[in-house]
């Protein structure tokens, strides 16, 4: 098989985006179906004739060795800069790849239901196809450029995806918000990329750009490197909604709920963990860099996690939470701990996809009412759902031993503790934060379960009546869970002896990078740690449970008058002080730049100033040449009495 | 010799208006059918450039040269090179698109207005052509006459005002430049030919002096921030046509000035004015950027955000290394594109609504999909998005002239020419949010949220014309973001060429005084920055 078939899986879903984005208005609705879901299931079934002939490759050349690369065309040659158009498959894009096709693929099916009485239906399956396309180029770009296309085309179509119903002007104000916030990521980003450009000498390269930074390399300055690393981790704080980017994530729920699972929990919004996770290398190379990553990761798990506490409404607990568990990824690169990163994501994308499209399932049958107080008993309306939902809750705690979520976060948390063994005090801070956090989420996960499926029903009659699920939305949801449950196996801890399939894998990617950390043997200790974590899980769990699974419609009672709950209600506020700080301000600049400077000083007085003073010379002139014979006799007369009188 | 390309490239549209004038007045149909013709022929004819043009040559090529007025060593010369191929084409491409785009919204003199277009290209193609300073100054004001009568006689509610603003402003930086070619063709001993004048040796004082005429008439041009505030007043009293023209083209004669003449013969105040220039250069791009967020008419906007990318384009420019400068004249391309489309369809819904202001509308995206398709890809170049062309040149420009600033070696004054460029890709980049701000901003609230204007319920979406003006252009922002090679490729032998010419002298007077004054900073900074010999340019001062 030839190497070409990278570019056709990229290429399918764009052709499903053209073909709905330009013929769709006039097809019937189910061939867009057909086209878009279609497009997709070959993008994944394509994806995994590629990983496994990735894994034959393996077999015959060794694992350091072994990687397609699809080279397509030479894309910017510009004095020194030569970057090509061509993508590569090795371990890491490989899991990515499966990640995204596959979940992806669910998600479009699930849509199919929930999008079903969409007047612009097609124009969903567009954005979401073009979506596709763009996640692929990101995961399978060869170079930082290719993958900056992906970059940015997953945050055009998050875009328009979020402002789908745009003649509503709060959900297109939440595109923009969003498309904003990731082009201030992309801000510090693309400074990172221009000076990495100019030490690896016009390359950007993933497989050559390791030599930059090795032993040989032309980049060696630790305050160089660090910088770099800085400015990209802001590019993935931004689109990985790391704090204080972040504010972006909780409003793009105004879009499509499928789009917030695809989009905004299991695929885009961990394309900056990918990204740093892609140039671990380089990552790894400064300490400095790397404590800020880890501090920033656990701060923004546990600061997410503590505004989850006490929404109300569906989704936003969902995104908060998705905000919290990217701060256990980016923890996890902060530490060094890449394959625990790319396992989180993994499992993320596992349990939060279910938990969305649950929310979608509800969102659905409430006939989109998101208030979770007017919920309540809707397990017995809406069977698979809870039950999925309950699954996934279990997951994302980690409140049941080695279900997915449980090992990912175990590996996150034990590789965060042993760091700061090592003498790296800073990620004792971490640890704390994140175990903090972890409880948090165990507490908002089940007070979200039990407020919305058990206890009694608190909404309005006639939207019970109806509530219903349906199939095309309920086996994406049973794929979700079953891979919520299994996910963690193919990563158990080392403790249990078992082998680490995802970390073997994962290997030839991640050894350059391994070779700055020493990684703790303390196996022991992984036991102590694991039952640490599960006790906090559990008591979150039945904390939730005492205070929200009762037997009465009523709520229990928010303390809104304490401060503390007001503050969190309000998120901390950070939206408000941004406005404050920076929008408003920015904004009022703006105004006084075009009404004082431009068109007072610069046109008014300097242009328009400039013209009267000519003119009033020229006025001023004009009384010399009135054409008034006796006045000339007059000037005549006087200015020769003038020159006589010096010359005489 | 071969058929002369250019000068017929430059007659034909010219002699196409003069069949025009025996057209009777009021048969409107033909005076647009021949115009468009006519400039369809032209773009046919400028295709073979293509093919004559050879990428390898470093120099000059197409050359033509017969005498035109010999008395006074003026000379009817033409010539081409990587820097002007792609502006030329440019130009060729923008003015059919322009007239048949102008079908329905010229409606009285036709005739005068498709003649005007017309005797406009033969300036822009003639200006952009000559290698002859006396040719090339007759070209230069020449686009002026047009361009008046374009606003004056086509244009809004208070086009005297802009017109008169419009040509006196130009025409006070020209003059100056009258001056500095005069001076020059009496140095070179009677002759305007640029080869003569490019090999004079210049004293830096001279150079000072001729830099600064020459260097105010394409600031003017450009417009680099301060000389801007013609440009929105132009913009919007110019009707649809004259916008995109004026866009397209005629602002690129500024950056294009200076590559072509500015900076090969006057290096030395170039590397002097260099810092000036990057720091306006800077303050254009975000300033033109928040001032475009403040307007709340559309077309005064798009001009604005005008000022932000040419802020880029010279910014590429004064980096003056291979990378900067080809992205700097890709992104001269590339705003005539994204630029002039974005005119064309704030002329669409102006023809419909005849209101540009912004509150106006809201939720056009309902009742014109198509257009609101067209309006976010166009959009999307001109902030730059990756896959548009937009991106290529600004990437291209920001990197290039970040790598003037590296490495920053610690304790470097914050003045130095290092610094300054780091600095200035910093503010720069920042572009990249506040073109999304502003853009963005404008598209929620034209084509986003409910409807709430009555008069906008009807509107009509795209017609069969538009479309065909309009998908050229969306054509060109994917053809080039996807495959800028096939325009960088012809732009490598000659921008090489200007940069090896050039960069040694502009680099040895960019470095500021204090960086003399500490001789240990300035040593490894010159070996670095200076790899061939100083030229004779430089010594020559010596001699003289």
């Amino acid at each position: 098989m030839s190497t070409e078939i990278l570019a056709l899986i990229v290429l399918l879903p764009l052709l499903g985006a053209l073909v709905n984005g330009i013929l769709g208005a006039r097809l019937p609705k189910g061939l867009v179906t057909l086209v878009a879901c279609g497009s997709v299931l070959g993008a994944f079934l394509l994806s995994l004739g590629a990983v496994s002939e990735l894994y034959s490759l393996r077999e015959r050349v060794g694992a350091d060795e072994a990687m397609l690369v699809t080279n397509l065309w030479s894309w910017i040659e510009a004095g020194p800069l030569t970057v090509s158009a061509s993508f590569m498959l090795d371990p890491l894009s490989a899991v990515m790849l499966l990640i995204v096709t596959g979940v992806g693929f669910l998600i479009h099916v699930f849509s199919v239901g929930y999008m079903h009485s969409d007047k612009a239906y097609w124009r969903y399956f567009a954005y979401l196809n073009l979506f596709m396309f763009s996640m692929l180029l990101l995961i399978l770009g060869k170079n930082i450029l290719v993958l900056f296309v992906g970059w940015e085309g997953v945050g055009l179509c998050s875009y328009l995806l979020i402002g789908f119903w745009y003649d509503d002007m709060e959900k297109a104000q939440a595109g923009q918000k969003a498309f904003v916030t990731n082009r201030v990521g992309d801000f510090s980003f693309l400074l990172g990329v221009f000076i990495l450009l100019f030490f690896s000498g016009g390359d950007l390269d993933f497989v050559r750009l390791r030599d930059v930074v090795g032993p040989a390399g032309a980049l060696q300055d630790p305050l160089t490197i660090t910088i770099i690393c800085l400015l990209l981790f802001g590019g993935a704080a931004g689109k990985s909604a790391q704090f204080p980017l972040y504010v972006w994530l909780p409003d793009a729920m105004a879009g499509p709920t499928p789009v917030s699972a695809l989009i905004h929990a299991a695929t885009m919004v961990t394309a900056g963990v990918y990204m740093m996770c892609r140039l671990s290398f380089l990552f790894a190379a400064s300490t400095t860099a790397m404590t800020v990553i880890a501090l920033v990761g656990a701060g923004t798990a546990l600061f997410a996690a503590t505004i989850a506490l006490v929404q109300n409404d569906i989704k936003k607990v969902l995104a908060y939470s998705t905000v919290s568990q990217l701060g256990f990824m980016v923890l996890a690169v902060g530490v060094g701990g890449f394959t625990g990163a790319i396992f989180h994501l993994m499992t993320h994308a596992f349990f939060k996809a279910c938990l969305f499209l649950g929310s979608g399932s509800v969102i659905h049958a409430m006939h989109h009412e998101q208030d979770i107080r007017q919920m309540g008993a809707l397990r017995k309306k809406l069977p698979v759902t809870a039950g999925t939902f309950f699954v996934s809750c279990l997951a994302i705690a980690g409140a049941f031993p080695f279900i997915s979520g449980f090992v990912s976060k175990d590996e996150i948390l034990f590789t965060a503790f042993t760091a700061s063994h090592q003498g790296n005090s800073p990620m004792l801070v971490a640890y704390g934060l994140a175990a903090a956090a972890a409880l948090c989420t165990a507490f908002y996960m089940f007070r979200l379960y039990y407020l919305t499926f058990e206890g009694e029903y608190r909404g309005d009659h006639h939207t019970w009546e109806h509530a219903h699920e349906e199939k095309v939305m309920t086996i994406p949801l049973v794929v979700l869970a079953a891979l919520a449950v299994v996910g963690g196996l193919v990563g158990l801890p080392e403790v249990t002896h078992a082998p680490h399939l995802l970390h073997e894998w994962l290997h030839p990617v991640f050894a350059t990078a391994m070779t700055h950390f020493t990684y703790s043997e303390a196996h022991e200790l992984e036991w102590i740690l694991m039952g640490v974590a599960l006790t906090l899980a559990l008591v979150g769990v039945f904390a939730a449970r005492a205070m929200y699974k009762r037997p009465t419609a009523d709520l229990p009672e928010a303390p809104t008058d304490a401060a503390w709950y007001r503050l969190l209600m309000d998120k901390w506020r950070i939206d408000e002080l941004y406005a404050a700080v920076v929008l408003n301000p920015l904004r009022r600049l703006a105004g006084v730049l075009h009404t004082q400077a431009d068109v007072k000083l610069i046109d008014g007085l300097f242009v328009r100033g400039t013209a009267r003073l000519v003119g009033r010379v020229g006025d001023g002139l004009r009384v010399l040449q009135n054409g008034d014979v006796q006045t000339y006799v007059t000037a005549i007369v006087v200015g020769l009495a003038v020159l006589l009188l010096f010359v005489v | 010799m071969s058929l002369p390309l250019l000068t017929l490239l430059i007659a034909t549209p010219s002699v196409g208006a003069l069949m025009l004038a025996f057209v009777p007045a009021h048969q409107r149909t033909a005076h647009r059918v021949i115009g468009a013709a006519v400039a369809i022929l032209v773009f046919l004819m400028s295709l073979p450039l293509l093919s004559a043009f050879d990428p390898a040559a470093t120099g000059l090529q197409l050359v033509e040269d017969a005498a035109w007025i010999p008395s006074i060593g003026a000379g009817w010369r033409l010539a081409v090179d990587g820097v002007s191929l792609w502006i030329i084409l440019l130009t060729t491409f923008l003015t059919p698109l322009i007239l048949i785009g102008a079908h329905s919204a010229i409606t009285h003199r036709v005739r005068e207005f498709v003649i005007a277009m017309l005797v406009l290209e033969t300036a822009m193609l003639g200006a952009l052509c000559a290698t002859d300073l006396l040719l090339f100054y007759l070209f230069w004001e020449l686009m002026l006459v047009p361009m008046y009568l374009l606003i004056g006689i086509w244009g809004g509610a208070n086009r005297l005002y802009a017109t008169v603003k419009f040509f006196i402003y130009t025409m006070v930086g020209s003059l100056l430049m009258l001056v500095g070619i005069i001076y020059l063709y009496l140095l070179a001993g009677h002759s305007f030919d640029f080869a003569q004048i490019l090999a004079l040796k210049l004293d830096p004082t001279q150079q000072r002096w001729l830099f600064a005429a020459f260097g105010l008439a394409f600031a003017i041009k450009v417009p680099v921030f301060p000389f801007h505030t013609w440009l929105p007043d132009a913009h919007t009293e110019a009707p649809t046509a004259g916008s995109v023209i004026l866009a397209g083209v005629l602002l690129k004669m500024g950056t294009y000035g200076f590559l072509r003449f500015a900076l090969p013969l006057f290096p030395h105040a170039m590397g002097e004015f260099s810092p000036l220039v990057l720091v306006l250069s800077v303050v254009g791009i975000v300033y033109g950027a928040l001032v475009a967020w403040a307007q709340s008419d559309v077309k005064k906007l798009v001009a604005y955000s005008s000022v932000s990318h040419l802020g880029f384009v010279m910014l590429g420019i004064v980096a003056l290394n291979t990378q900067a400068v080809e992205g700097a004249i890709l992104q001269m391309v590339n705003h005539g594109i994204s630029t002039g489309a974005l005119f064309i369809l704030v002329g669409v819904i102006y023809e419909r609504r005849h209101t540009r202001k912004i509150t106006d509308f809201g939720g056009l995206a309902a009742v014109m999909p198509l257009f609101t398709t067209t309006f976010i890809i166009v959009t999307m170049s001109s902030i730059g998005l990756p896959g548009t062309n937009g991106f290529v040149g600004e990437f291209l420009i920001l990197s290039g002239s970040m790598s003037e600033g590296l490495p920053v070696l610690p304790g470097t004054p914050w003045n130095a020419w290092p610094s300054l460029s780091v600095a200035a890709v910093v503010f720069a980049t920042s572009g990249v949010i506040l073109g999304a701000v502003y853009m963005l901003s404008m598209v929620r609230r034209v084509f986003f949220g409910p409807l709430t204007h009555d008069a906008n319920r009807k509107l009509a979406d795209l017609n069969l014309r538009e479309i065909l003006v309009l998908a050229p252009l969306v054509l060109l922002i994917f053809g080039i973001g996807l495959f800028p090679n096939l325009l960088l490729r012809p732009m490598h032998a000659s921008v090489n060429a200007l940069v090896e010419r050039t960069r040694p002298v502009v680099s040895a007077t960019r470095q500021p005084l204090e960086m003399a004054a500490s001789p240990q900073l300035a040593a490894p900074k010159l070996a670095a920055s200076t790899d061939a010999p100083l030229p004779e340019a430089a010594p020559a001062e010596a001699t003289r």
